[in-house]
């Protein structure tokens, strides 16, 4: 029931958000909260970090422990509160250049040592903030205000790189598909390590508007008519998946040790006495 | 009175067990010459009293994550050197802004980029002012000795959390990496300042609402049921951003404000023979060591100088020295630059003595007879 979420979550006077109308950031915030809700944590243990973006300012919205941190940091940020607290869930809410681009070295190595963080990532292949520069989730050839004749820039597969990196649970969702998206974020947090769960948004402001995709429900529609489940996905050839937004879990490891909890036995190795 | 531990340190190894001792339980930081055996001290000692080291993947991700461990109400440091020192500006100005203790460590290093790695220098003294963008406020203190640099340490972090900004410990590495015997206090004879919070909920649920009569904020932690937002975004009482220009204009004059009113509780410097002086040296952290030696042989040749080095360096202790400027007819600034305090110094003495500069920027330091060349010489 959406109206207890709103009652139970979010800043009301806060309101109206920043977004444009048709902007995806807002179903993923909603996202987001729905998950936390369905596992029942503890708002006291859950803390909200956020970047620089259009997308990083859901964390204002949100009645959680919340901080809206600098261009690409959050999850540097986040690292220092789940190392000063282990017992706290932490979750980055993060554009694709914030994440990938300015914050990618953060993205990575946090990967690498298994922490304990949720990323969400708001992917909608532009910079929105600032008004329609590429990012590196833009797909080759399209158009932004720095990629006035396509961009020539190749781009990432995040839920990827952050796999080759070491992250042990990685998901894609989009803003078309709620409730599976909802399950997603709900299983990233509950894993115990390192989880990113990318969630494909639309921004018709630029990117819609750069690439002629049409309005938000068109490219709502286009997110409908080109994702497909990665049950299916395995039975497609490589040409057949080209463009395809493939959604679901990607990759689960739950062998990997995490890494405040290997840091737990540094303290007691050492003799010291940890207050977690 | 407990009995106190004495030990042969290092000044880098001092910085370690001074924030210990002010309670210090998260490090985050990235190697870099000279500042790393503070990282390699941390990365020992913080798990031997229940605290938590780690080794970032640059100095960017280390103050963030220092910031990051703050807000949960952990002391928190990290340690860097010049080009480090460089990439931690952004952040620093997101601890000033949003009001979140924490201590910076910069063991200067001589030269821009990466310089002379091993080199002493007193480069930084301006980029510990104003290093990172826009008005801000700062606290940077300098040590000279390692007893000094344990006890300054320990100082840094309770300014941090009384004034709740980014505190800069200036070192450089000739204290950095300078051994001397040391005692170090008991627990009993530390004070330790906590963070200050407000009692009643509904009044911590908006954290940047001040106290009257107050200039810092009192914030609750997060992690014990008071949701708030941080952000380096100019923001409203409750954290939240805001664009008008009353609120702007209210909060950045507070947080520079802050920094001002209390200036003399915050101000520390040491003072030798300056009311019968015609010569003043004016220098800090290890120059000031050079200085002092230079001061022995004037005096030896009956110079009257004086010494007037200032502890905390950021903001400058500027009423003490305008007061020694009223009377003495020469200051000579000994610093390891081109003359960076020299312009503070000349600020405040406003012409009512001639003040000379005496630095040096090869990577080696001030000695003392050639500070000494200049008392005869500005003496004549
Ligand atoms: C250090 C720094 N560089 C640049 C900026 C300007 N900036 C703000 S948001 C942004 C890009 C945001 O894009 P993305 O992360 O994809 O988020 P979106 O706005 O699309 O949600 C940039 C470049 C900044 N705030 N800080
Ligand atoms: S510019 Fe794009 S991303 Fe930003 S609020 Fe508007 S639609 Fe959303």
């Amino acid at each position: 029931m959406p109206s207890t979420l709103i009652e139970k979550y979010i800043r009301e006077s806060h309101l109206p958000h920043i977004w444009c109308a048709g902007c995806g950031n807002g179903t993923i915030m909603r996202d987001v909260i729905q998950a936390i809700d369905n596992l029942g944590l503890d708002k006291k243990d859950v803390v909200i970090v956020s970047g620089i973006g259009c997308s990083a300012r859901a964390a204002g919205y949100m009645n959680f422990n919340s901080i809206h941190t600098t261009h690409g940091r959050a999850i540097a940020f986040a690292t220092g509160i789940k190392m000063a607290k282990p017992h706290m869930k932490v979750i980055v809410l993060t554009g694709d250049g914030d994440a990938a681009a300015i914050g990618g070295n953060h993205l990575i190595h946090a990967a690498r040592r298994n922490i304990d963080l949720t990323v969400v990532v708001f992917n909608n292949s532009i910079y929105g903030m600032t008004g329609g520069q590429f990012s590196p989730t833009t797909p080759t050839g399209e158009f932004a205000t720095t990629a006035p004749y396509g961009s020539i820039d190749p781009n990432f597969d995040i839920p990827e790189l952050a796999r080759a990196a070491g992250a042990t649970y990685t998901a894609r969702g989009t803003t078309y598909h709620v409730p599976q998206t909802i399950k997603l974020i709900e299983n990233a947090i509950a894993h115990d390590g390192f989880s990113i769960v990318e969630c494909v948004t639309t921004c018709p402001t630029y990117y819609g508007r750069k690439n002629k995709k049409g309005d938000a429900v068109k490219m709502l529609e286009y997110q409908r008519d080109n994702s497909v489940s990665v049950a299916k996905a395995k039975t497609m050839t490589a040409e057949e998946l080209k463009g395809k937004i493939v959604f679901g879990e990607l990759y689960v490891d739950n062998e990997k040790p995490e890494y405040t909890k290997e840091y737990e036995k540094i303290i007691e190795i050492a003799g010291g006495r940890s207050d977690e | 009175m407990a009995e106190r531990k004495r030990a042969l340190l290092q000044g880098n190894e001092a910085v370690v067990e001074g924030a210990i001792a002010a309670g210090m339980r998260f490090f985050a930081g990235y190697p870099i010459t000279p500042s790393t055996e503070i990282a390699e001290g941390c990365a020992k000692r913080l798990p031997e009293v229940g605290g938590r080291f780690i080794q970032m993947e640059d100095e960017l991700a280390s103050m963030a994550a220092v910031i990051g461990a703050s807000v949960t109400g952990t002391k928190s440091m990290t340690a860097t050197s010049g080009p480090g020192f460089s990439l931690k500006q952004e952040n620093i100005g997101y601890a000033a802004l949003a009001e979140i203790p924490c201590v910076i460590v910069d063991v200067q290093r001589q030269g821009p980029s990466t310089g002379l790695p091993t080199s002493p220098s007193q480069g930084d003294y301006m980029q510990a002012r104003w290093g990172t963008h826009g008005d801000h406020p700062v606290i940077a203190v300098s040590p000279s000795s390692v007893q000094e640099t344990y006890e300054e340490t320990i100082r840094c972090f309770n300014l941090a959390e009384r004034y709740r900004v980014p505190v800069i410990l200036l070192m450089d590495e000739i204290v950095g990496h300078m051994r001397e015997g040391i005692e170090m206090m008991s627990p009993e004879e530390i004070t330790v300042l906590d963070r200050l919070v407000k009692e009643d909920p509904e009044q911590a649920a908006m954290p940047y609402d001040i106290v009257p009569g107050e200039y810092v904020p009192r914030i609750t932690p997060f992690g014990e049921g008071i949701y708030y937002n941080i952000t380096g975004l100019l923001h409203d009482n409750w954290g939240f951003p805001s664009t008008s220009p009353v609120k702007n204009n209210r909060q950045t004059t507070r947080i520079m404000n802050k920094i001002i009113k209390n200036a003399e509780q915050i101000e520390k410097y040491e003072t030798d023979g300056v009311d019968d002086c015609d010569t003043l040296i004016v220098s800090f952290g290890g120059t000031a060591r050079s200085a002092e030696a230079a001061i022995t042989i004037a005096r030896e040749n009956d110079y009257k100088v004086g010494l007037f080095r200032p502890v905390t360096v950021w903001p400058f202790p500027e009423k003490a020295l305008s007061e020694i400027c009223d009377h003495v007819k020469n200051i000579i600034v000994a610093e390891l630059n081109f003359g960076q305090m020299t312009l503070e110094v000349e600020r405040i003495a406003k012409g009512r003595c001639e003040v000379t500069h005496i630095g040096k920027v090869n990577g080696t330091i001030l000695k003392p007879n050639e500070i000494y060349r200049l008392i005869r010489e500005v003496s004549r």
